[in-house]
């Protein structure tokens, strides 16, 4: 997986501060956007009740082996017969709580520097800068391993911060470029010229412009923080006794599944990690769309062209008089 | 020349944070994991190499932070890493320099495969845009959320268990010695293929999105429109024009994303068993080799460090803005 950089290439776009009901509902409107909350709602009410709507205790044992998928268990039984299902379904919290504790801290670091550094320029933004760069260039992970390798215990928490603390310079950075072209804006000099206290204009004129920038680089940092700590999981970094979809792969991958082809071992928890990855990405995707037009107008735009038989190409534009509506 | 100096003093800098970090680490734990190990391997561990892990995890508490540091830079300038506990009583550099040509050489091959088919189906996407190639797109983004190792297990369990196609782990056939011969060679492909395939599937969505954005962006410009009035050839248009621009934010986020890919490699190593650096890591994780554990992680960020060097290279030789004077 690679970072998104379709942030920092967008070419600055003012949110209004105030959103009026009909930009706010646009995002809503998005398909990408509606799928990826959808996606990420079940998990948070996965998260919240697992353990009392999950089918058995996680780590009950059962006379049935590493039974395939059948009606008493619905995703088969692992080498000690514990059931598949309910592990999945109580290791969602783990997961959940982690993504996004790590989300929280890392996004609060990433607006802290990123806005200071924009803001205040000269030799504090250079110092911040390359900080954040530093961090962008040290690969995260081997740090992440290393610091969590060396800890005599790993609890959720604490691999939340020690992924908080690798994972927010991306963050920074695209606060950064977006900071300092704010700073020159009309509105900001106005602000400033009415005398209104350096605070101020942080908090209420351009914290609000950054809102969109701010929500996608949460998501994806969440992106990042559920990735690393279930790889953290999977080698055996981290407690191996707390339920997450790692340790259930962790658990798979020392019991040999895959040479034992026992497929619903390894195959659910992957598939829920991808679902709810796919969901976060799908949620960024619609920011990315609200907050780049241009991005948002080309799909819709050609297919609505498509559809009267015209072949959209790069260099000439087309005069078709509903294409208005199809931009919604 | 500005570029280039303001470029190597950044990396200047990284290099003596990866370092400082490197010290910082173990000596902001809780407890004293080394010094417990050093009590338990009591005898095992000559003296000169006890004194030499001292100074690596301060263990030398009668020396102030500051004298330890120093000696931590001469013990690093002089090439000594520590003593693998693993493989006692193996130098570490010596352990890492085994592995690590195998890492470079699967690394290397997986991402420029990744980053040029990436960066040509992008173009294409977003060149045709609304078309069935955007459909693609949703099927990238599953596989770019899909964890690296978990779609390294399945391609283990589908083309080794079942189909029995290539072998499940390990980086060339054990009976073999490692010579250059072709049938060695052969070996390290047909054992290199699956690790490589793996890569390349999970990283190539970000380059495709990457691009088909870029080329959304860059479709909309005057000169593409230009040049499409001049009656130039498709191909010319999209390669030499729009392509040719689109394609250098590709590049510097080729720089940004190398981190997160050569963490994804490393993983893919642990799962299939190939002998590189991630799996030495790997390795040094489970039995606690914390030299070995250090060592690894200043060897990989010094390599990533290299690639993003070369790729400012790259950079400075697309782009003629960054070569002006001043």
């Amino acid at each position: 997986m690679t970072v998104d950089t379709t942030l920092t290439t967008t070419p600055a776009v003012v949110v209004p501060a105030r959103a009026g009901r009909g930009t706010r509902l646009l995002f809503l409107r998005n398909a990408k956007a509606l799928t990826g909350i959808g996606i990420l709602v079940f998990f948070a009410i996965l998260a919240v009740v697992g353990p009392w709507i999950a089918p058995m205790d996680p780590d009950a044992l059962s006379s049935a082996i590493l039974a395939p998928p059948s009606g008493a268990h619905w995703l088969g039984t692992d080498h000690l017969g514990k059931d598949i299902l309910s592990q999945i379904i109580v290791g969602t919290r783990g997961v959940m709580i982690v993504g996004f504790v790590a989300g929280i801290l890392a996004t609060a670091v990433g607006v802290v520097v990123g806005v200071t550094a924009g803001f205040i320029g000269g030799a504090g933004d250079e110092v911040l800068s390359a900080a954040s760069n530093i961090f962008l260039v040290i690969p995260q992970l081997p740090l992440i391993i290393i610091i969590a390798g060396q800890l005599p215990s790993a609890g959720g928490l604490t691999v939340a911060a020690v992924i908080a603390f690798t994972g927010w310079a991306w963050g920074a950075r695209v606060l950064r470029a977006q900071t300092l072209s704010l700073r020159k804006r009309d509105f900001v000099e106005a602000a400033r010229a009415n005398g209104e206290s350096t605070r101020r204009i942080v908090l209420a004129e351009i914290l609000p412009n950054l809102t969109a920038i701010i929500a996608a680089g949460f998501v994806g940092t969440v992106t990042f923080a559920v990735l690393s700590q279930i790889t953290l999981a999977f080698i055996g970094v981290t407690s191996v006794s707390d339920w997450n979809w790692g340790t259930i792969l962790f658990w798979a991958q020392q019991n040999q599944a895959l040479a034992r082809g026992a497929w619903w071992w390894f195959a659910p928890a992957g598939l829920c990690i991808a679902f709810l990855g796919m969901g976060l990405t799908l949620i960024n995707f619609g920011i990315d769309e609200f907050v780049n037009p241009r991005l948002r107008s080309t799909g819709l735009n050609a297919r609505a062209l498509r559809r009267r038989g015209i072949r959209p190409r790069i260099g000439f534009t087309p005069v078709v008089h509903e294409a208005e509506e199809d931009r919604a | 020349m500005r570029f280039f100096v303001r470029r190597a003093i950044f990396y200047l800098v990284t290099a003596w944070a990866a370092v400082t970090i490197n010290f910082v680490i173990p000596r902001l734990m809780p407890g004293d994991p080394v010094a417990a190990l050093l009590a338990r391997s009591q005898g095992r561990i000559d003296s000169s190499a006890e004194d030499a892990i001292r100074v690596l995890f301060g263990l030398d508490k009668d020396v102030s932070i500051w004298q330890q540091y120093v000696d931590y830079w001469g013990l690093l300038l002089h090439g000594n890493l520590g003593i693998s506990f693993m493989n006692f009583p193996t130098p570490v550099i010596q352990v890492i320099q085994q592995s690590l040509p195998w890492t470079v050489g699967l690394v290397g091959i997986a991402t420029v495969i990744s980053f040029i088919i990436g960066t040509l189906i992008g173009t294409g996407i977003g060149w045709r845009r609304g078309t069935w190639a955007d459909s693609l797109l949703p099927i990238s983004t599953f596989f770019s959320a899909v964890p690296y190792f978990w779609l390294g297990l399945i391609a283990i369990a589908l083309f080794s268990v079942t189909l029995g196609w290539f072998p499940t782990n390990g980086s060339y056939d054990r009976s073999m010695l490692p010579v250059f011969t072709p049938e060695f060679i052969g070996s390290v492909i047909r054992y290199g293929t699956l690790p490589a395939f793996t890569v390349v599937i999970s990283s190539i969505a970000g380059w495709i999105l990457g691009m088909r954005n870029m080329m959304v962006t860059v479709s909309s410009e005057d000169y593409v429109t230009v040049a499409q009035a001049k009656g130039l050839s498709e191909r010319r248009v999209v390669f030499g024009y729009a392509a040719r621009n689109a394609i250098l934010p590709q590049v510097s986020s080729f720089a940004l994303s190398l981190g997160f890919i050569v963490g994804g490699t490393l993983i893919m190593e642990m799962v299939f068993s190939y002998q590189g650096i991630g799996f030495l890591l790997y390795q040094a994780v489970s039995n606690h080799d914390y030299p070995l554990m250090q060592g690894c992680f200043l060897v990989i960020t010094f390599a990533v460090l290299l690639a993003n060097i070369a790729a400012d290279f790259v950079y400075a030789a697309l782009d003629p803005r960054t070569r002006q004077e001043g």
